[in-house]
């Protein structure tokens, strides 16, 4: 075979493989949205995370808006540090509210912002206040079973 | 008649003729590596078996990959379908594909489509004792025709595999979207948001690389180490295609308990 069409044919196979890979970095994985433009880093410590998860979404209004980056352990007031990567072109207020929620009954946890009305606005860095631990379901049965028991008690 | 020594000898024989090989195949795997400058520098050397054993094998991996991704998609939607999650078919195809079906399908099509035709040439030229004549003219026939036809693979089948995936989320596409009607905007966004770049889709183009390393290897080993007789090159193109997928499946199940364990 004559070198030159060799050449080409080999370039096409090397560019449509490079392609397929392109095509799965960007189409099929999440390659294109995994770098937010530009980011901040905010944290937030809860008593209980649950079952959040490093790269899993922060989200306000059902919009991500951020990754959860870290989550660390501390020994000092014994409660998890979950360090956020936030989108650089939003702002939240200083009294915003980190809540842990679950998507759906069985789905994923992540972190959502209830925005407050505070004119300051939380700057890189910054801890957020007011935080709501994870629901544990364990925990939310013994309570209305205690509660049912209770209630049984004061009707005798 | 029952004789014990016999049976001992012909078992020890037996494993003795192993180790042999296995230790060859190394010393060989060995040599191919220290010869392969003249393949990069004569490229075209090894951009010619690119040609024969990618390009020519571009056809059968396209097709199968899209068929596949359409078998995928089918599949996925009946069983999603019982569960009312029909939107997640998109990360069903897509992970099946990138992590598993991907490498180790395509690999074992490269195995019989390239892999037996590299071992039938090298076992072809020492039948007919090319390989003699070119040590005749101080030719290394390692380092002119071996270490070519190994790189030639290692190089086709990372990009082979990541066709086979590509063309695999398209036919997923083709029959969950375009058939049976599966909403196109969840089909991608949730196959965006469950498919790692690094997690997924890199472990599996590694996997891919680890199969083209040793299905070419196993290939031109074979080739080289032929009876050189008809018989013999026939045998050892059966022996290439055997022995690469059962390493393919083996190295598989090896790679993915360390890739794939379940925490993150």
């Amino acid at each position: 075979m004559n070198r030159t069409v060799l050449d080409l044919w080999v370039g096409f196979f090397v560019a449509i493989g490079i392609a397929a890979v392109l095509f799965l970095a960007l189409k099929v994985g999440n390659l294109s949205s995994a770098h937010l433009s530009e980011t901040y880093v905010l944290q937030a410590k809860f008593d209980n995370i649950g079952g959040l998860k490093v790269r899993g979404p922060v989200k306000s209004a059902g919009v991500v808006v951020g990754r959860i980056v870290d989550i660390k352990f501390d020994p000092a007031s014994y409660e998890a540090v979950v360090t956020m990567n936030i989108d650089g072109r939003y702002q939240f207020p200083k009294d915003t509210f980190a809540a842990i929620y679950t998507a759906g009954l069985l789905g994923e946890q992540f972190v959502g912002f209830d925005v407050g009305g505070d004119e300051k606005m939380l700057k890189p860095g910054e801890t957020i206040a007011k935080t709501q631990s994870a629901v544990v379901l364990e925990k939310l049965i013994s309570q209305f079973l205690f509660s049912k028991a209770a209630d049984g008690q004061e009707k005798k | 008649m029952f004789n014990p020594a016999a049976l001992l000898r012909s078992l020890g024989h037996a494993v003795v003729e192993r180790i042999w090989r296995l230790g060859f195949a190394a010393r060989f795997m060995a040599a191919v590596i220290f010869y392969s400058g003249a393949s990069f520098r004569r490229l075209g050397l090894t951009l010619r078996e690119v040609y024969v054993s990618g390009v020519l094998s571009l056809l059968i991996i396209l097709v199968s990959g899209l068929f596949v991704g359409m078998v995928l998609g089918l599949q996925g939607y009946e069983t999603l379908q019982r569960f009312g999650s029909t939107e997640a078919l998109g990360i069903m195809v897509a992970l099946s594909l990138t992590r598993e079906l991907g490498p180790v399908v395509a690999g074992l099509l490269f195995a019989s489509r390239a892999g037996s035709s590299v071992t039938a040439e090298i076992g072809l030229m020492k039948a007919t004792e090319q390989l003699k004549a070119m040590n005749m003219m101080a030719v290394n026939p390692i380092a002119r025709v071996v270490a070519p036809r190994f790189w030639g693979g290692v190089i086709s089948m990372p990009l082979l595999a990541a066709l086979f995936s590509s063309m695999g989320v398209l036919g997923g596409w083709l029959v969950g979207v375009v058939f049976i009607g599966v909403d196109d905007g969840a089909f991608w966004s949730q196959m965006q948001a469950g498919v790692d770049f690094r997690y997924d889709i890199v472990n599996g183009i590694i996997k891919s690389f680890v199969f083209g390393i040793a299905v070419s290897l196993i290939a031109v080993f074979e080739g080289y180490d032929s009876v050189p007789t008809a018989e013999g090159v026939s045998r050892a193109i059966t022996r290439t295609v055997v022995t690469s997928a059962l390493t393919i499946l083996a190295l598989d199940f090896v790679l993915t308990s360390f890739m794939f364990r379940g925490t993150s």
